[in-house]
């Protein structure tokens, strides 16, 4: 039964990721193409914890990490480029 | 028992996941749109993580704690961003869908400055 759920799971993780990538795409501002983004590293966080459950390994968790961290770095550099014009003043 | 309740977390997780990337995709204005993802940090990454912490603290290795981190990490991160987010947006003077306050009125709130319509 935990097979079946984590088959259904990876089914509607890659359907957010498909429509993340359409709103990157498209996007008609660059705050929406950073919430793209943003949003793709949660998807993939995701991705990965449940990789790791079936998988049985817990390999995954560091990675998942290192993906939050430059995540949210990246999202506040991109934003402080946005309002400010400059990254590190 | 617990695969009972592994299923529905890992369910209930990826479902919150796709409805925030759904709200992302479909919903009118930026403002609006930074409300879909919230959810899919919170309680989608949330409740997967949990699923994950219990399924490997039931394994007979001992407590799974790396999940906690995470979910610390995420928890803390997701207001700032959101808030550098629409902080970014206000300064761009992104179009709203809320329509603005009326002028004169006694008890309209005064104008923000600089939205665009």
């Amino acid at each position: 039964m935990l097979n079946i759920a984590v088959y259904l799971a990876f089914a509607l993780v890659a359907a957010a990721f498909a429509l993340s990538c359409w709103r990157l795409l498209v996007g008609p501002s660059a705050p929406d193409r950073i919430l793209a983004l943003d949003t793709l590293y949660i998807n993939a966080i995701a991705l990965l914890v449940l990789l790791g459950i079936h998988l049985s390994s817990a390999l995954y968790f560091e990675a998942a990490l290192l993906i939050a961290l430059m995540g949210f770095v990246g999202t506040v550099a991109l934003c402080k480029y946005l309002l400010r014009g400059d990254i590190i003043e | 028992m617990l695969d009972l309740l592994l299923s529905f977390l890992i369910l209930a997780g990826a479902a919150f996941t796709f409805i925030g990337s759904l709200g992302l995709a479909r919903l009118g204005d930026f403002y609006t749109r930074l409300h879909g993802p919230t959810k899919a940090t919170t309680l989608g990454v949330g409740s997967l993580l949990i699923a994950s912490a219990l399924y490997f603290s039931t394994r007979g290795e001992g407590v799974s704690l790396h999940e906690v981190l995470v979910t610390l990490f995420l928890f803390i991160t997701a207001p700032v961003s959101a808030h550098l987010l629409s902080k970014a947006a206000l300064h761009l003077e992104l179009r709203s869908l809320a329509s603005p306050p009326r002028e004169g009125g006694e008890a309209a709130p005064a104008q923000p400055p600089g939205l665009r319509q």
